[in-house]
């Protein structure tokens, strides 16, 4: 394998890699609350249909970013109603949220099916990105994979170092705790729900605006579930996010490293790795039973009302 | 707040039947001010949704082609979710059922017995329970958890029907479309009526429908998984093995769902193609919650389900709507059925302080 090869696979495994970082950072914020919201697929699905929309008939890439992380909070917005005040079950929420978001994108996106955009380029850093190896992977891609960098940098300083951080745990190991210290519960859940929404929303603007732009039904292809799986996989540490997004990014390119390598294996057998991957990662890490529930946010998915 | 929620302290069974009903009208009115904003008659697009497909008798033998995937999948996930295991993989396992079934019925199209039927219907409904089974040990040996693993089990049974029908099953002599060879006359399910689609799949479900009442309401068994689903801890107390329950309630609902997918490739399609399913799978969630995982309220919820993806292919024949409407009021109904379901445990209060306040602001201003 020469070292052009080499440098392509990573170039393409940070960008299948980053809507997953996308979706799980927020997954993980929403999580750490207490809120297991399985309506990614949904939200990330509505940002994708409403950012090429707005990008194709504006033109201007920025505003379909900026309105597909709206279309996410909207849809979250809508989960955070129905599971946080109105306390339903938030596994059938969830649900709930994901067929409806597919059917509403399906719906909305009918008519711009196949349409042509001119997307996000990738934007190259002189100098750096000449860098052997991981100069293409890190500083040749588009804007929006460089805001996903930021993002990251950010939920990791909200958790590990900030205020917002300790508060957000507070509220997802013991809500009964946080709201006698005087911490507003749900405006807390709330919040990290709406902003679970945007970063599903902004993911899906990535597929359809920059990953490949163009808009097609169900084109994130189980990305939200497998965001979902990532959470557990980092056993809701924000670093082993990062790793295993890319680690999920490059098996869902595996089909380009045996293009290279000059295998014909049939690209529908392909396909499936990623999803099989997820399964292996999940069995290898809930085996331990004692060690899930030992990083799990202790209230992750209970209702909580306040004066119980 | 003007409205505030007071706790009712027990559960009102009435409201308990009457939200899925007020979920349906919500969902109808929303669609209708949906349709309105797109430019329509609400009222003529109704008709065509869900009165003008089933005028007709052959309109109503295809209605209940529709019902019949829905019901068996969704009895399955009953079962499933009463014992609060979150199955998602029914569209899986109803792929898988199709897929399995269809490798035995292209290898014995000249039989001419009425066992290759049988046998092909038992090798569909094995197979799916076998897709369920995988879940099922991932969930009971690894503790892995069961909705992720089924959804992905979901995308991978889909690609491995696409790998079949684009190589080891296509149909050597059909022009490379991705299908297979038609199966034997011996291999399809009898039609029950003259011009229409019905075929004797119906048979199937309804011996369902009255064995899964039985095991749910009349059985041990169904008690057990009842009581696993309401407390884990409490079946533990009373000595119900947890596991077993979890493979039994998990093969169930994997064997309805290939049973499901085997009928429709030996009935109405009658060969193996890409799009075996328009998401049956998936609606089957939403009519399971909406029948409140009772056998009889599933029976009536998969039939408007059904209503609903026949009226979504007229709507798109006649009004040039997107077929995608079936989904999207599938996800309206279900957000509307959970958003009704707070009415069981709380009654909604009006608040009057805040009028009273503005109104006597309003005297005050008055006095002035």
């Amino acid at each position: 394998m020469d070292i052009d090869l080499l440098s392509n696979i990573f170039y393409a495994m940070i960008r299948c890699g980053t809507p997953l970082l996308l979706v799980a950072l927020g997954e993980l914020i929403c999580e750490k609350s207490g809120v297991l919201n399985l309506g990614q697929e949904g939200m990330m699905l509505f940002g994708a249909v409403i950012g090429f929309i707005v990008a194709f008939n504006s033109g201007n890439l920025w505003l379909g970013v900026l309105l597909a992380m709206a279309a996410g909070m909207l849809l979250s917005a809508l989960f955070a109603l129905v599971a946080l005040v109105f306390n339903a079950n938030q596994v059938a929420t969830g649900l709930a949220l994901t067929i409806f978001g597919v059917g509403l994108s399906s719906f909305v996106g009918a008519a711009w099916v196949g349409k042509p955009l001119a997307g996000f380029e990738p934007l190259a850093i002189p100098y750096l990105s000449d860098i052997p190896l991981i100069g293409r992977m890190l500083f040749a891609q588009d804007l929006l994979v460089y805001l996903s960098f930021a993002l990251f940098a950010l939920v990791a300083w909200v958790i590990v170092k900030s205020r917002v951080g300790l508060i957000i745990q507070a509220v997802g190991e013991n809500p009964d705790a946080a709201s006698a210290m005087g911490l507003p519960v749900l405006r807390v859940r709330t919040l990290a729900v709406l902003f679970g929404g945007a970063m599903a929303g902004l993911a899906g603007a990535y597929l359809s605006l920059a990953y490949t732009p163009m808009w097609a039904e169900n084109m994130s292809a189980g990305r939200g579930w497998i965001a979902l799986a990532l959470v557990v996989f980092a056993s809701w540490r924000v670093w082993r996010l990062l790793l295993g997004a890319y680690l999920f990014g490059l098996a869902s390119i595996l089909h380009l490293v045996a293009q290279g390598l000059g295998l014909a294996i049939p690209s529908s057998l392909l396909a499936m790795l990623p999803y099989a991957a997820t399964i292996v990662v999940l069995v290898l890490l809930s085996r331990d039973a004692v060690r899930t529930r030992l990083y799990a946010p202790v209230s992750l998915g209970q209702p909580w009302q306040a004066g119980h | 707040m003007l409205l505030s929620l007071e706790p009712r302290g027990q559960q009102s069974r009435l409201m308990l039947w009457c939200s899925p009903l007020l979920a349906a009208v919500l969902t109808l009115g929303c669609g209708s001010l949906l349709f309105a904003v797109l430019g329509h008659d609400p009222l003529q697009t109704l008709y065509t949704l869900l009165i003008a497909p089933i005028s007709d008798l052959y309109g109503v033998s295809e209605w209940l082609v529709k019902a019949l995937p829905i019901l068996l999948c969704a009895l399955g996930l009953a079962v499933a979710y009463q014992a609060r295991i979150w199955n998602i993989g029914a569209e899986g396992q109803l792929l898988l059922g199709a897929l399995a079934g269809s490798a035995v019925a292209v290898n014995i199209i000249d039989m001419q017995s009425r066992w290759a039927l049988v046998l092909i219907l038992l090798t569909g409904t094995l197979a799916g329970a076998a897709w369920a089974g995988l879940t099922a040990w991932l969930r009971t040996r690894f503790n892995a958890n069961e909705i992720l693993t089924s959804i992905m089990l979901n995308y991978i049974a889909l690609n491995l029907l696409l790998f079949c029908v684009h190589g080891p099953l296509k149909d050597p002599a059909g022009f490379n479309f991705p299908e297979s060879a038609m199966f034997g006359d011996a291999s399809r399910l009898p039609l029950l009526v003259e011009d229409g689609r019905l075929h004797a799949g119906l048979y199937f479900a309804l011996l369902a429908l009255v064995a899964v009442w039985v095991l749910l309401q009349k059985s041990f068994v169904g008690f057990q998984i009842k009581v696993l689903g309401l407390d884990a801890r409490a079946a533990g107390f009373a000595g119900f093995r947890q596991k077993p329950l979890v493979w039994l309630a998990l093969l169930i609902s994997g064997a309805l769902a290939g049973l499901a997918g085997v009928c429709e490739v030996t009935g109405p399609i009658g060969q193996l193609v890409p799009q075996v399913s328009p998401g049956y799978g998936y609606a089957a969630i939403t009519v399971a919650f909406l029948g409140r995982l009772n056998p009889i309220g599933i029976l009536f919820a998969s039939l408007l389900m059904a209503l609903l993806y026949i009226g979504g292919e007229s709507a798109q024949m006649s009004l040039n709507l997107p077929q995608a409407i079936t989904q999207l009021f599938q996800g309206m109904m279900l957000f509307f059925l959970l958003a009704c379901d707070v009415l069981i445990l709380y009654r909604p209060r009006l608040n009057l302080r805040w009028a009273r306040r503005t109104r006597t602001t309003a005297v005050q201003a008055g006095a002035l």
